[in-house]
């Protein structure tokens, strides 16, 4: 069934007002839509009181008039926790539009091969809130995911976020204000560049966590982001594994495999410019038999740090010790130290080959090595041992 | 570098796109020229009434031929509405039992439920209003949901794809005045509980919910009798799996609130539906304790968090996440996401006393 769009270009779409027939007449569409569909969103000003989902299909695109021309408003929402929906598809395009102040995440995508973000703003207007949702832009469990020229502002978790997924493209992207601007949880395959993060407690984050039904991410490119005063507080509810990100850091890698930061420039972002630490920094209980809590094979090179020196957050246990070992004087790359004895070379104390961290040729790049396994004592500012060169990522697995 | 190794969007045809529908609703215009009574596959029918599964005035639910009421052990919360329950078996059909999933049914078998509040729970007498009717059937594509809103005057239900709210009074069975706008969902949000790996299946269709008995009468056995349902060899209803009524004051306290648990949220939180992001695993043969959620850190749950660290913290009730989102009304953080708007406070008062007494 193919719906006359028409009827709905009569509306009038600025006032704000209750849109029953068109939410409906959306949803309904959503509903009925056929392979090769492509559903238009009317500009102007939506406000939607339930999720709008689509579900089961394939070869569909949402299209708005564009950004801040279509805007999805979901600030009366009464149901549902997400603003836009997808599930189980395949061959999925979001484009051109606006999606602001749903309940939860603003747009989720779960069980989808081949989707793409593309010019969209998913935004919590006002002032960062820890009543804002978690995720902005949510792909989870997806394959194949490309995000691009995609805003996300203000979200109490991650403004970009992609979970449990494989193959996945994150560029031109501007995150700010939210928790993590960017964050690649258990994902496999995930390349993230030329991309804006600034002004978030944290900018971008690469992380595996235990518990998950997909265990292993890795093989994460970092490259070419501009990652900018990250400082804002941490304003994520207790509970959430970002609400431990100390405000000021840059990118954070925790218990990833295979990762490589890359030409980043990493400016003005005050506790922690790149920080590579394990699980156990959390001090959370790990449960989760099959779960590795290290780092490992972690590539830091040819980025830009800023001169100078800064003082780090007191908000944040992290950010707090790291004033006391290191006054106004926290170098930008921070290594936990925490090792896996079985991946470490009993005669050197070195990571062995497979398993390295690799640090070098960052401009303004100092380093501490903060020995977190022995209570921070003996902190480290030597490069020596992590002089070494990994091949760089060219291509997604 | 990356659109080399992955497939995107296709171009489509343009001529294919303008024609195709057209061609579908053809092919629909001449199925309607035949005669089908038995084939539910047909397109659905615009009222409830069409189906003929009830005799004499539609909202007294008087089954037909065919149609036969059913139970559940643990029902699922929807605020607090009542819900009439029947299965339709095409003449000289059988379902099969199975003791973990959901029974199969034959082709053409259609679950019916119907949802409504009486105007006074504490005198049943004094009439009910239905809201609405859902209707699963067995298509051979698979299991189809479909969606009925009945009207004002209660002579019929009309098919809605996209759901509708509905402003509904009642009194409550304490003798308390309620007012809500009742949500009917929208074809996509039954799938959001009715899914395994991504396919639709019905929830309520298993053993352990259907293995009831009431007066004496087991359910299973009562249709396995009228040859209803096949049965193995060497059944057995004291062995079958079996879930504790929860309504029940005298059952053990660590049954109830597992069978809570499993009729409330594990058709979501179970390794193969939609929560398996979670890694919170809900169903009543869940052993590990982490999977249930004892001292698990939260994944995705942002606000829904409330501040608490772990999904659940035996012995703190008030440090639990999972307490925290049954008793919430905010729909960013309420738990089941979908289908409720009110607490269940009788089902969140046996999960608070379980983790008391873990």
């Amino acid at each position: 069934m193919r719906l006359n769009l028409l009827p709905l270009l009569l509306l009038p779409t600025t006032a704000l007002t209750a849109q029953p027939d068109l939410e409906k007449q959306i949803q309904t569409q959503l509903i009925m839509a056929e392979d090769g569909d492509v559903i238009t969103l009317p500009a102007g000003k939506i406000s939607l009181s339930n999720t709008l989902w689509l579900d089961g299909k394939n070869n569909i695109t949402i299209r708005g008039a564009g950004i801040d021309k279509t805007t999805l408003t979901f600030k009366n929402q009464k149901q549902g926790a997400e603003g836009l929906k997808v599930t189980n598809g395949r061959n999925i395009v979001l484009e051109n539009f606006t999606l602001e102040d749903s309940k939860g995440d603003l747009v989720k995508t779960q069980q989808v091969k081949n989707i793409i973000f593309r010019d969209l703003k998913a935004q919590w207007t006002g002032k960062p809130d820890k009543n804002n949702g978690a995720y902005a832009i949510y792909p989870v469990q997806c394959q194949n995911v490309r995000i691009e020229r995609c805003t996300a502002i203000g979200a109490s978790d991650a403004g970009v976020y992609v979970g449990q997924s494989d193959s996945v493209w994150v560029s031109q992207c501007f995150a700010k204000n939210n928790v993590a601007g960017i964050e690649i949880e258990n994902t496999t395959n995930a390349w993230v560049w030329n991309n804006i993060s600034m002004e978030n407690t944290g900018g971008i984050l690469v992380f595996d966590l235990p518990d998950l039904p997909k265990k292993r991410g890795g093989h994460v490119k970092v490259w070419n982001n501009k990652v900018l005063k990250n400082n804002y507080k941490n304003f994520a509810p207790k509970g959430n594994i970002v609400g431990t990100v100390p405000p000021g850091t840059g990118i954070m890698v925790l218990a990833t495999n295979d990762v490589e930061i890359m030409e980043n420039s990493i400016y003005d972002n005050k506790t922690a410019s790149t920080a590579i630490i394990s699980y156990y920094v959390t001090e959370n209980p790990i449960n989760d038999k099959d779960y590795i809590p290290y780092p490992s094979q972690i590539n830091i090179h040819n980025n830009r740090y800023s001169e100078g020196k800064r003082m780090p957050t007191w908000k944040n246990k992290l950010g707090f010790l790291f004033w006391t070992k290191f006054g106004r004087n926290v170098p930008h790359i921070l290594y936990d130290g925490i090792q896996n004895e079985a991946w470490t070379d009993a005669a050197t104390g070195q990571l062995k080959p497979g398993y390295r961290i690799c640090v070098h040729d960052n401009e303004n790049g100092t380093f501490a090595n903060i020995k977190a396994d022995k209570k921070f004592k003996g902190i480290s500012r030597d490069l020596t041992p992590y002089d070494c060169t990994l091949e760089t990522m060219d291509v997604l697995r | 570098m990356f659109c080399g190794k992955v497939e995107f969007m296709k171009n489509y045809n343009l001529l294919t796109i303008k024609v195709l529908p057209f061609l579908i609703i053809l092919l629909f215009a001449a199925f309607d020229l035949k005669e089908q009574p038995e084939d539910m596959a047909s397109a659905p029918k615009m009222n409830l009434s069409e189906y003929a599964f009830f005799t004499g005035k539609l909202a007294d639910l008087k089954p037909a031929e065919g149609v036969f009421p059913y139970e559940v052990n643990a029902p699922l919360f929807s605020d607090y509405a009542e819900k009439a329950r029947f299965i339709y078996l095409p003449a000289g059909t059988e379902m099969v039992y199975d003791s973990a999933g959901a029974f199969k049914f034959p082709q053409g078998a259609v679950l019916i439920k119907n949802f409504y509040y009486f105007t006074d729970a504490t005198k049943p007498e004094l009439g009910r209003r239905i809201l609405e009717t859902r209707l699963l059937i067995n298509e051979a594509k698979g299991w189809k949901a479909l969606e009925y809103i009945w009207n004002d005057t209660q002579t019929d239900a009309v098919l809605e794809v996209a759901g509708a709210t509905m402003p509904v009074r009642w009194i409550d069975a304490n003798g308390k005045k309620q007012a809500i706008d009742y949500i009917a969902p929208n074809l996509n949000q039954c799938k959001g509980c009715h899914s395994y790996d991504g396919q639709f299946v019905p929830i309520g269709a298993t053993a352990r919910q259907l293995n009831h008995t009431h007066e004496g009468v087991n359910q299973l056995r009562n249709w396995h009798m009228s040859g209803l349902l096949l049965l193995p060899v060497g059944f057995d209803v004291t062995t079958a799996p079996h879930l504790t009524d929860y309504r029940l004051t005298d059952a053990p306290l660590a049954d109830k609130a597992r069978a809570y648990l499993d009729g409330n949220c594990a058709h979501c939180h179970n390794p193969h539906g939609p929560a398996s992001t979670s890694g919170m695993f809900l169903e009543a043969s869940q052993q590990d304790p982490e999977r249930l959620g004892i001292n698990k850190p939260p994944v995705a749950a942002g606000r829904g968090s409330g501040n608490r660290k772990f999904s659940i913290v035996p012995g703190k009730p008030n440090e639990s996440i999972l307490l925290f989102r049954m008793e919430s009304d905010d729909t960013g953080i309420r738990m089941p996401e979908l289908g409720r708007q009110l607490a269940h406070r009788e089902g969140v008062e046996i999960i608070r006393q379980w983790i008391k007494n873990m």
